[in-house]
């Protein structure tokens, strides 16, 4: 693997730019942890370190609300609305991607027009759609809910990536007498490793941070997700903002996904040499 | 006195809910929403399972947004499905109007006699077509905050108008920059495009004896003393207000203020403990007053109302229980406590005379006339469209602070939208 | 179009079999769990809204709205939400003369009730006005009174079209080039490449509602680190009002949204790089072929399918964008997009029926937007 440009210079500019984006990523998440750390009064300055270090804000968060709880619920649907969708995703993706019939165009184009429809618009009718269901306040609906958004995604990208898969390993397991279950299990989803933990990766914070429906659907405390709880988070009174209070909860649910991240970068990175594929 | 008679009351209404449900337990389970944490939600609660002790009913609190916007959207979704999840609302003083027809009228439910001790216009403001659909809970209306200290040092006084507040900011503010803090502002406020506009906004217009909707329901902003007012605003802008003033809301406005950075402020009630709160670094050094008035005929000092209300779902299982939890929270012990407690005006009238009250909040006394006189926002009368009201006034008042319209046509343009709206003053 | 045709051909090359047909059957078998899913979740919601963009519903009358017709997106006459189904009749106002007037839906006649004490009415004869009393003609009266209405001919609607459109445009074409780099660098045998993936996913991490906020904290004219950065810098010489400035407004608005989203474009294009035969690469090296040539003959071309879908992805979500702008700049014009828009008339103001028909104008034009990217990036929909 070579890094672009041999010359000394194109390497070095190659290294700033990496920093450059580095801190743009990073420093807002940086500021994140330095206001948290701070008091509520040395946040109304720009201070560039936390000198103080308080905790406080940190303490604060898992008191006197079910904050652990809290991210629970988030892991709790997070994980499932992944799991569901990419379960269905698959098989439907193998079916879009590998056979010729009619109208499959036209069923990739309407899969892909759900997405269209901005969340403000669906909500009135998803929220008369769980309560006739008996999801209201029940984590089920969220993850019910939150299809309308990956089941789109994650059966476009997968079927993407499963029509690259050359056509020789699937005439090869059809010879060996093998259904199409059998060639999806068997054949494709093993060399599907960093499709599927990327997709999984996006859906899964799509469905962490998803906001509106979490808000609407939920009503006590102990069904809740972690965005509508930081959400809820307020001051003493009505117009204060507990802004240390909302970085450390943001920090603190940041950490777990960045953690996912480093435990899953394995799968993401272990390309696919030609060879594996050419079996 | 009052205990007792809540346990009557109470009793009267399990004995109610009993009939009605015809189920053994008479204890029910009223869900309440109150706005928040900290010790908002923390009084909301005490106060909540002092009544539910006394009364063997269990009350269950719901949290909601922070933002009062989403909490709306919340409340309306919910309601207009008909679910029963949330007995007793804590609403805004502006949303009788837009909810009513989901509340549940409290005159039959609350004894006549507790209802006269509130403030007159708020029971006003919460009454809509002749049904009390909220009961007075907490009382909010706009001051402006000064720095005592900056005022001295500057030989300014206290501003009685509007003209002068301008001119001792943008004296102060000028003694500031140069002695080295250019990061110094005479005066914020709140200018975002946003619900706290049109309070801003009303406050000026009102100041100067303009006014934005008539008794007759017809639009009343196309007048000199409301180009008057919004000339005067439109000036500080960049002169003594800093330019993203235009996106402050109170917190931002706060945040400024907070850390010495200006020399006056418009904010509610809050903003006066955590000015002096520990760590603030201007503790000790902070005034509040009415705001000022404007010039010319009908002016007068003013302040935007706002608070809470207590309100009972018409969907609610055991609408007697929560009207009964209603009464209580919005009693004169209650609201006596959380006078004390955490600094929360009461709407009852006796509350400012209470000299435990007065003891712990000692500028009570001096705003009760503020308080008293508090301009409401249009909201009765426009009902339903009071959202559709208000977000034609911000956004008129926002070009005009912005410099991208000029008062008298941004005025004029407003006037006649708000007649388009306006059916006739039917609305 | 592209399915029609190609499917056309594939038929062609490839006759219908019991073989294929079975392979059919068991296609749409494998199919059927996910289209139930997708039809509950989407098939009511959509059809619904659909529905209520049709009516006069507003939120508290959601169970006895009208069918109006279209008129909620565009109509001429008496504008809809000056009807009064109780009496019957249309609270109109005419700015250019500043009168109020009354309109009998039944009968036609008009009631000049600016003076309510003295209303002046007038009688509608052969499709001209009379006075009633003297019946003297008072041609054009209700001219004024006769205005295009609906979604299609507010202004505001418009400004919001071509925000939204901005912001898409802007922010999509500067996330692809700047997730495409990032997604080169990660594939290149860069060292602590993990820690910049994880570094590069951290603001897809963190929810919208809290980052929306963050950044404006950060963007705050007096106490907000980016002022304090570009004034330490000697950028500006005082601070801007970033989101204030409704000139500045937009351009804040996509700095944040393409720091948020970007991850997602740069992991989807990873994945496709991952995926990617290492021999061509070999061979451009072994013939000493310059790495950006390799990058424009080689890799994009392969990595196209992924990039494609990402930035369709990518493009729909941002034609739909809400909280981010809604957090940052609340209801200003300058940032209004089409999904603020629509949720100010539902939620709002409550027009549930306004309210649907700009949410199903939006879907309308992003799925315009769609097919014109899926025509250009000739999208392979059928074939294989």
């Amino acid at each position: 693997m070579a890094i672009p440009g041999r010359s000394r210079p194109a390497t070095a500019a190659f290294y700033a730019a990496v920093a450059v984006i580095v801190v743009y990523t990073v420093f807002p998440f940086y500021w994140a942890v330095n206001s948290s750390l701070q008091t509520p009064q040395e946040l109304f300055d720009v201070t560039w370190f936390p000198f103080s270090f308080s905790f406080g804000n940190y303490a604060h968060v898992f008191d006197g609300q079910p904050f652990g709880r809290n991210i629970l619920n988030s892991v709790f649907v997070a994980v499932l609305t992944v799991g569901i969708s990419l379960a269905l995703s698959l098989t439907a993706a193998h079916a879009l991607a590998r056979v010729r019939f009619r109208g499959r165009g036209l069923l990739l184009l309407a899969i892909l027009s759900v997405s269209m429809f901005p969340q403000v618009a669906v909500l009135g009718g998803m929220y008369e759609l769980i309560r006739s269901l008996g999801l209201y306040n029940s984590l089920y609906g969220l993850v019910l809910s939150y299809m309308i958004f990956t089941l789109p995604f994650t059966v476009w990208v997968l079927t993407t990536f499963l029509r690259e898969l050359p056509r020789e390993l699937e005439d090869a397991a059809i010879m060996d007498g093998a259904g199409p279950w059998t060639t999806l299990t068997r054949v494709f989803l093993p060399l599907m490793g960093p499709a599927l933990v990327t997709t999984g990766l996006l859906a899964f914070i799509a469905a962490w941070n998803e906001f509106l429906f979490a808000l609407t659907f939920t009503l006590s405390d102990s069904q809740r997700t972690v965005p509508v709880a930081i959400a809820n988070f307020s001051g003493a009174s009505q117009f204060e903002l507990p802004w240390g209070n909302i970085m450390a909860a943001s920090v603190i649910v940041t950490v777990p996904l960045i953690v996912l991240v480093l435990v899953f970068q394995r799968r993401i990175v272990s390309g696919l040499t030609a060879g594996a594929v050419k079996g | 006195m009052a205990t007792a008679r809540s346990l009557r009351c109470a009793a009267f209404a399990a004995a109610l809910a009993t009939l009605g449900t015809a189920c053994p337990a008479a204890a029910v389970t009223i869900t309440l929403s109150c706005s928040a944490l900290g010790t908002e939600l923390e009084l909301c609660r005490e106060g909540a399972e002092a009544w539910a002790e006394a009364t063997g009913n269990t009350v269950e609190l719901v949290s909601t947004p922070n933002s009062a916007t989403d909490r709306l959207a919340l409340y309306q979704q919910m309601l207009a499905s008909g679910a029963s999840d949330i007995d007793v609302f804590v609403i805004d003083v502006i949303w009788p109007g837009i909810l009513e027809s989901h509340l549940v009228d409290l005159s039959g439910l609350v004894p006549q006699e507790d209802i006269d001790q509130h403030f007159p216009a708020i029971v006003d403001n919460n009454t809509v077509d002749g049904r009390l659909v909220a009961l007075p809970w907490f009382i909010d209306a706009g001051l402006l905050y000064y720095r005592t200290d900056l005022l001295d040092a500057y030989g300014q006084t206290v501003p009685q108008t509007w003209a002068e507040m301008a001119e001792a900011a943008a004296a102060i503010q000028e003694g500031e920059r140069a002695a080295g803090n250019a990061q110094f502002w005479g005066y914020v406020f709140q200018a975002s495009a946003y619900e706290g506009l049109t309070c801003n906004a009303l406050e000026w217009i009102d100041a100067y004896g303009g006014g934005l909707i008539g008794d007759d329901g017809r639009p009343t902003v196309d007048t000199p003393q409301a180009i008057a007012a919004l000339e005067e605003a439109a000036s500080w802008v960049g002169a003594i207000a800093p330019p993203g003033v235009l996106n402050y809301t109170e917190e931002e406005s706060r945040g400024v203020w907070q850390a010495g950075n200006a020399a006056f402020m418009r904010n509610w009630p809050y903003a006066w403990a955590l000015s002096q709160g520990e760590d603030s670094p201007i503790r000790g050094l902070v005034g509040v007053a009415a705001l000022p008035r404007g010039e010319g005929e009908g002016a007068g000092h003013t302040g935007a109302l706002g608070g809470a209300q207590l309100a009972v779902s018409r969907y609610s299982e055991h609408p007697v229980v929560a009207a009964d939890l209603v009464r209580y929270l919005a009693g004169y012990e209650e609201q006596k406590r959380r006078a004390i407690a955490g600094s929360f005006n009461p709407t009852i009238m006796a509350l400012y005379e209470d000299p435990e009250v007065l003891a712990a909040n000692p500028f009570f006394g001096e705003l009760f006339d503020t308080f008293t006189h508090a301009v409401a926002r249009p909201s009765r009368i426009t009902g339903a469209r009071y959202n559709e009201v208000s977000s034609a006034v911000f956004s008129a008042v926002h070009a005009v602070l912005s410099g991208e319209a000029a008062a008298a046509e941004a005025l004029a343009d407003l006037n006649a939208e708000l007649n388009r709206m306006s059916r006739g003053g039917r609305w | 179009m592209v399915a029609g045709g190609s499917s056309a051909r594939v038929r062609a090359a490839a006759p219908p079999s019991s073989h294929h047909r079975r392979r059919v059957r068991r296609a749409w078998l494998f199919l059927a769990p996910m289209l139930v899913v997708l039809s509950l979740v989407a098939g009511w919601p959509l059809a619904r809204t659909v529905a209520l963009s049709l009516t006069d519903a507003t939120l508290n009358t959601l169970d006895e709205a009208n069918f109006v017709g279209v008129a909620n997106y565009l109509a001429y006459g008496p504008p809809l939400d000056a009807f009064d189904p109780d009496a019957g009749a249309y609270y109109l106002y005419d700015a250019e003369h500043d009168r109020h007037f009354v309109l009998d839906a039944q009968t036609g006649r008009l009631t000049d009730e600016t003076d309510r004490d003295h209303p002046i009415v007038y009688d509608r004869v052969d499709g001209d006005y009379v006075h009633a009393e003297t019946g003297e003609p008072a041609p054009g009266i209700a001219d004024p009174l006769f205005q295009w209405s609906g979604v299609l001919a507010d202004r505001l609607w418009w400004r919001a079209v071509a925000n939204t459109l901005v912001f898409a445009i802007a922010s999509v074409s500067l996330e692809v080039i700047l997730g495409v780099a990032i997604a080169l660098a990660l594939n290149a045998g860069l060292q602590a490449r993990g820690l910049l993936r994880a570094a590069v996913l951290i603001p897809w991490a963190i929810p919208t509602v809290v980052s929306a906020k963050m950044w404006g904290w950060m963007y705050h004219d007096s106490f907000g680190v980016m002022n304090d950065i570009l004034l330490g810098l000697g950028v500006i010489s005082e601070g801007l009002a970033w989101t204030a400035d409704p000139h500045l407004a937009m351009a804040a608005v996509v700095f944040v949204d393409v720091w948020k989203t970007t991850p997602f474009l740069a992991l989807l294009v990873l994945a496709a790089l991952q995926m990617l035969p290492g021999e061509c690469y070999e061979a451009a090296r072994v013939d000493g072929v310059h790495p950006v040539t390799v990058f424009w003959r080689v890799t994009l071309p392969l990595i196209k399918p992924a990039l494609v879908v990402a930035i369709i992805f990518r493009t729909l979500d941002a034609l739909r964008i809400f909280d981010l702008i809604y957090v940052l700049t609340a209801n200003t014009e300058a940032t209004m997009t089409m999904s603020v828009y629509a949720r100010q008339e539902l939620i709002d103001f409550q027009n549930v029926g306004a309210g649907s028909a700009a949410s199903t104008l939006l879907v309308f034009v992003i799925a315009l937007v769609t097919v014109f990217y899926l025509m250009a990036g000739r999208v392979r929909l059928g074939a294989d």
